[in-house]
C-alpha cells in the first residue's frame, strides 16, 4: 500500500499561504487511502498555479498547455482505461480557454476526474479577473470593474447532465478529501470545483470570506440524484455557498460504449501489419 | 467527363468508371471539381484512361455525360473531334439536334429494365460501354461485388439496368467511333484518391488513435478510420475543434500507441500551439493537412499549394519537424508510413502535406507492398522498463533521443512538461538545462532527421538544357509534361516529395544538377512561388523562371506543355 512519504515531490514555488498547499495535501491523502500507487495514476495539468501540482507530488505527469487538460486527458484514458486520470486545472485555464472542452468532456462523460482549483482570480499572470471572479471585482485590466457576470461552473456542470458535480474548499481539507475520493471512486466524468484563496491578488475572496459562507450539503437534506433539486443548489453562491456532492448519474461512461476498447486497454492491445493488410484489396 | 449538380451522383457514376478501367488493368487518372454545397450548382469528375501511365487533367472531351442543361453549356465547346455528349432529355428538359448528342432516357430505361429509377446511373454506366463497344461482363462483376451485401436482387437489377443502357447506345450511336486499345499487362489495379491512401498507409503503419474536426479536403481521412475502426485494434474520434484534436493526438501518443490527427490549412492554424506541444515534450504525432485556397475559408473544395511556408514555419519556438508532400496515392501511402516511422524514431511532429487536386483525385495503381513498410515500436514497455533501475523521460543522450516508456507499464514515473524542463520532466529555470534540451531535442535530432530525407528524384537526360523542379501533385502534370517534349528538347523533372527538412546533397547533388541546367523553372500552385523560396533561404539558389496557377485549379496537361516548351 502507498504512503504519503510515496507522495513526496518537488519543493512547491507556491506563494506562502495559498490555498493549493492544502489542496495539495488532500490529493495526496485521498490517493494514500484509496490505495493508489503513483505509477499507477496519471495527472494530466494546464498553465497557471494549477498546473504545477503533478511536479509537487508524484505521479505520472502531462503538464500539457493552458486550458487543454481535457482533450489530453480523454485520450489518455481512450488508450488506456485501465489507469485512473486526473485533469488538475485552474478557473480560467479550465473555464475560460479550455471552456469548449469542459462543455465537452461533460457531454462524452469520459471517465476523467476534473478537479478544478477555483480562487476567481489569475493568480499566474498576476490579477486579472478570470471568469469566476465576482462582477464588480476591481482588477488593473478591469478598470470599470467585472462587467460580465460570473461564470458558474456548478450549475453548468448540472445544466450539462454532468454525471458527478462537487464543490469543495481548501480551508476544509479533510472534507475536501473526501470529496475527491468519491469523485475517484465515482465511474464516469467527475468535476470538483475547489474554492481556494489566492493571497496575493484576490483581496475580496479570502479564506476569512470563504469560512463565512460554505457549508456541508447534509445527506438528509437534499439528494444528490434529484436533478431539478441539484440545479437549484447549484445557483446558491452568496450569502451562503453549498460545499459537498451536488449532483450525481449514473450515465453510460463514454469508453465502455467503444466496442474496440470493451475488454483490454488499447495499449495493451497487440498490433501487428498482418491483422490490417487485408484493407489494400478493398480498392480493387 | 460526368457533369451535373451535386447531388445528382456524378461522383458515382465517375468512380464506378474508374474502378471498372483500373481492374481491367488500364491506367486510369479521375480528378473532381466540386463547389461548395450539397445539391445543385454545378460540378464535374472526369476520368481518363490509357493503355500507357496517366497522371493529370487535360483539356478536351471524349464522351460527356451531361445529367443536366448547365453542363451542356460549360462544357460542349471542349468536345475533342468525334467526342460525344449523352444525355437524358427527359431528365435535362432539352432536346439537342446535333449529332455530337445522343439522347439516352436514363429515367426511362432504368424504370423499365430495373424497376426503379434509382438505377439510372447505372444506366449511364452500361451506355459508356456501350458507345466504346466494351464487353459488359467486368461491370457486371463490380456491379455484383459492389452490391452483393444489398441482395442478390439489387445486383440483378443493377446488371439489367447496365445491360438496358449499354444496347440502347449500341443500337443508336450513330457517331460511335471509338476505337479502345488493349490495356497494358499490369493484371488488375486498384484505384484510390490521394487522401485514402494516406489513411490506409496510417493504419497499416500502426496509427491506433485518430482525432480530427471535419474540414475539406481532410474529412476523407477520418471517414475511413472511423469505418476501419469497427473492425479493427483502433480509436477514432471527432473532437470538439482542431485544437483538442490534436491534444487527443498528443495524449494518445504519450499514452503509449500511435496517434494522428487531420485537417486543412484553416484547422491547422488552430492546431499549432499544439504542434509546438509535440516538440516541446518530444511527443510523436502524425498530422495531415490539406491544402486548399485561402487565406480564411478561401476556396473550401479547391486546389492550392499555398500552406508550404506556414507549414514548414509555423508554431513559436525552435524544434524539429518532417515534411511530407507526396505526389501520387502510392507515394502518399508510402510516405504517411515514413512520417509515422520518423516522427516515432525521433520523437517529433511529422506533417503530410497534401494538395486538395491530390486528395480527391483517384488513381489507378498496382497493389499497395506491405513488405516496403517499415513498423518498429521504439517505445519500452513492461519487459524492458522493468530492468532498468531509473527513467528519466527527457535523458540526456548521445543521440537527443531518449525511449520514450508506457505510462503505468512499470514503477518508473513518465513526466513530461510544455515547460522548460530537466531530464526527469520537472519545471526548471537555469539557462545551463536549457542550453542542454535545446542541443538535446533541436540540434542533435535535426541533423539526423536530415540524413533520413530522400533526395528529390530526377527525370530526364544527365544534362539537361531546361531543368522544371516541382512539390506534391504536380508530379503528374509536369512529368507527362516533359515526357511529351523530350523528343524535340533537353529537359528534366526534379520533384521533391520529402520536403523538410530539406534532403541532403551527398546521395544525389540536386543542387549541382540545378547549377548545372541552362534554364531552371519552379512550377507550383500558388501565386509567390513559395518552394523556389523555401530553396532560396536554404541554399541561396535562384530559379530563373517560375510558373504560377493560382485560380483553385490544378495544371492541365497542355497548359505547363505550352510554358515548357524551349
Amino acid at each position: 500500500m502507498p504512503e504519503l512519504e510515496d507522495y513526496r515531490g518537488q519543493i512547491p514555488a507556491w506563494c506562502p499561504g495559498c490555498g493549493n498547499f492544502q489542496l495539495l495535501k488532500a490529493f495526496k491523502q485521498a490517493m494514500v487511502e484509496l490505495g493508489v500507487e503513483p505509477h499507477g495514476l496519471i495527472v494530466v495539468s494546464g498553465i497557471g498555479q494549477a498546473g504545477k501540482l503533478p511536479h509537487y507530488t508524484r505521479c505520472n505527469t502531462f503538464n500539457g498547455l493552458h486550458g487543454r487538460t481535457l482533450p489530453v486527458a480523454t485520450a489518455i484514458r481512450l488508450v488506456n482505461h485501465g489507469m485512473p486520470v486526473i485533469a488538475e486545472a485552474g478557473d480560467g485555464d479550465c473555464y475560460g480557454e479550455g471552456g469548449n472542452h469542459f462543455l465537452h468532456a461533460m457531454r462524452r462523460n469520459i471517465n476523467v476526474k476534473l478537479f478544478v482549483h477555483d480562487n476567481q482570480i489569475y493568480g499566474l499572470t498576476k490579477g486579472q479577473a478570470s471568469p469566476t471572479s465576482g462582477q464588480g471585482m476591481m482588477t488593473k485590466t478591469q478598470p470599470f470593474g467585472v462587467l460580465p457576470e460570473n461564470l458558474n461552473p456548478v450549475a453548468l456542470a448540472v445544466a450539462m447532465n454532468a454525471s458527478f458535480v462537487a464543490r469543495g474548499f481548501t480551508g476544509d481539507t479533510d472534507f475536501l478529501k473526501e470529496l475527491l475520493k468519491r469523485a475517484m471512486e465515482h465511474r464516469g466524468f467527475a468535476l470538483v470545483d475547489i474554492l481556494q484563496n489566492c493571497v496575493v491578488f484576490n483581496k475580496i475572496n479570502t479564506s476569512k470570506w470563504y469560512k463565512e459562507r460554505v457549508y456541508h450539503i447534509k445527506a438528509d437534506e437534499h439528494d444528490p440524484t434529484d436533478r431539478e433539486a441539484a440545479f437549484q443548489l447549484a445557483l446558491e453562491f452568496g450569502e451562503r455557498i453549498p460545499t459537498g456532492v451536488i449532483y450525481r448519474n449514473d450515465r453510460p461512461v463514454f469508453e465502455d460504449s467503444l466496442p474496440v476498447i470493451a475488454t483490454d486497454p488499447l495499449v495493451k492491445q497487440p498490433y501487428s501489419i498482418e491483422d490490417v493488410a487485408g484493407e489494400i484489396q478493398a480498392f480493387f | 467527363m460526368i457533369g451535373g449538380q451535386a447531388g445528382q451522383g456524378l461522383q458515382t457514376i465517375g468512380s464506378v468508371l474508374g474502378k471498372l478501367f483500373a481492374r481491367m488493368s488500364y491506367q486510369v487518372f479521375s480528378h473532381q471539381d466540386y463547389e461548395s454545397r450539397i445539391r445543385g450548382g454545378h460540378n464535374f469528375y472526369q476520368v481518363r484512361f490509357s493503355d500507357s501511365p496517366i497522371s493529370c487533367s487535360r483539356r478536351g472531351i471524349d464522351i460527356l455525360i451531361a445529367l443536366d442543361k448547365t453542363t451542356v453549356q460549360r462544357h460542349e465547346h471542349e468536345l475533342n473531334p468525334g467526342g460525344l455528349v449523352i444525355y437524358d432529355s427527359e431528365a435535362v428538359k432539352e432536346k439537342y439536334e446535333s449529332p455530337v448528342f445522343l439522347d439516352v432516357p436514363f429515367r426511362q430505361l432504368a424504370e423499365e429494365a430495373a424497376g426503379s429509377r434509382l438505377m439510372e446511373n447505372t444506366v449511364a454506366v452500361g451506355a459508356v460501354m456501350g458507345i466504346m463497344g466494351m464487353d459488359l461482363k467486368p461491370l457486371e462483376k463490380l456491379l455484383s461485388d459492389t452490391f452483393l451485401r444489398k441482395g442478390q436482387d439489387i445486383v440483378d437489377r443493377n446488371v439489367a439496368a447496365a445491360k438496358a443502357g449499354s444496347d440502347y447506345a449500341e443500337k443508336y450511336c450513330e457517331r460511335c467511333e471509338f476505337t479502345v486499345t488493349e490495356p497494358g499487362e499490369g493484371g488488375r489495379l486498384m484505384f484510390l484518391d490521394g487522401a485514402t491512401a494516406v489513411a490506409l498507409g496510417a493504419l497499416l503503419s500502426g496509427c491506433r488513435f485518430y482525432a480530427a474536426y471535419p474540414m475539406t479536403p481532410s474529412t476523407g481521412i477520418l471517414t475511413y478510420l472511423a469505418a476501419a475502426s469497427k473492425k479493427h485494434s483502433l480509436v477514432v474520434e471527432q473532437a470538439e475543434d482542431e485544437i483538442a484534436a490534436i491534444n487527443m493526438a498528443i495524449g494518445a501518443s504519450y499514452a503509449g500507441v500511435r496517434a494522428m490527427t487531420g485537417t486543412a490549412g484553416g484547422g491547422f492554424a488552430l492546431m499549432v500551439e499544439g504542434l509546438s506541444l509535440a516538440g516541446m515534450t518530444e511527443t510523436p504525432v502524425v498530422i495531415y493537412v490539406g491544402m486548399r485556397p485561402a487565406p480564411a475559408t478561401g476556396f473550401p473544395t479547391r486546389t492550392e499549394q499555398g500552406d508550404l511556408l506556414y507549414v514548414t514555419h509555423a508554431a513559436h519556438g525552435e524544434f524539429p519537424r518532417v515534411i511530407m508532400a507526396p505526389g501520387t496515392p502510392a507515394e502518399a501511402f508510402y510516405l504517411t508510413n515514413k512520417a509515422f516511422d520518423l516522427a516515432e524514431k525521433y520523437q517529433v511532429p511529422a506533417i503530410i502535406l497534401m494538395d486538395q487536386y491530390l486528395a480527391d483525385s483517384e488513381w489507378s495503381l498496382p497493389e499497395l507492398e506491405t513488405s516496403k513498410l517499415v513498423y518498429r515500436d521504439y517505445r519500452l514497455r513492461t519487459e524492458e522498463l522493468d530492468t532498468l533501475k531509473a527513467y528519466k523521460r527527457h535523458e540526456f543522450t548521445d543521440s537527443g533521443v531518449t525511449p520514450l516508456a508506457e505510462p503505468g507499464a512499470s514503477r518508473h514515473l513518465v513526466v513530461t512538461d510544455s515547460d522548460e524542463h530537466d531530464e526527469e520532466g520537472h519545471i526548471v529555470e537555469d539557462a545551463e538545462t536549457r542550453i542542454k534540451m535545446v542541443e538535446k531535442r533541436l540540434l542533435k535530432k535535426l541533423l539526423q532527421i536530415k540524413s533520413e530525407m530522400s533526395p528529390p528524384r530526377y527525370y530526364g537526360p544527365e544534362r539537361p538544357e531546361t531543368l522544371v523542379a516541382c512539390w506534391g501533385s504536380n508530379l503528374g502534370v509536369v512529368g507527362e509534361a516533359v515526357k511529351t517534349l523530350r523528343d524535340g528538347q533537353s529537359i528534366g523533372m526534379l520533384h521533391f516529395n520529402e520536403i523538410w527538412p530539406l534532403p541532403c546533397m551527398e546521395e544525389f547533388d540536386w543542387m549541382n544538377l540545378l547549377d548545372g541546367a541552362g534554364r531552371t523553372i519552379c512550377l507550383e500552385n500558388n501565386a509567390t512561388s513559395q518552394f523556389a523560396r523555401l530553396i532560396r533561404m536554404e541554399t541561396g539558389f535562384e530559379f530563373d523562371e517560375r510558373i504560377n496557377r493560382y485560380d483553385g485549379r490544378p495544371f492541365l496537361l497542355e497548359e505547363v506543355v505550352e510554358k515548357l516548351r524551349a
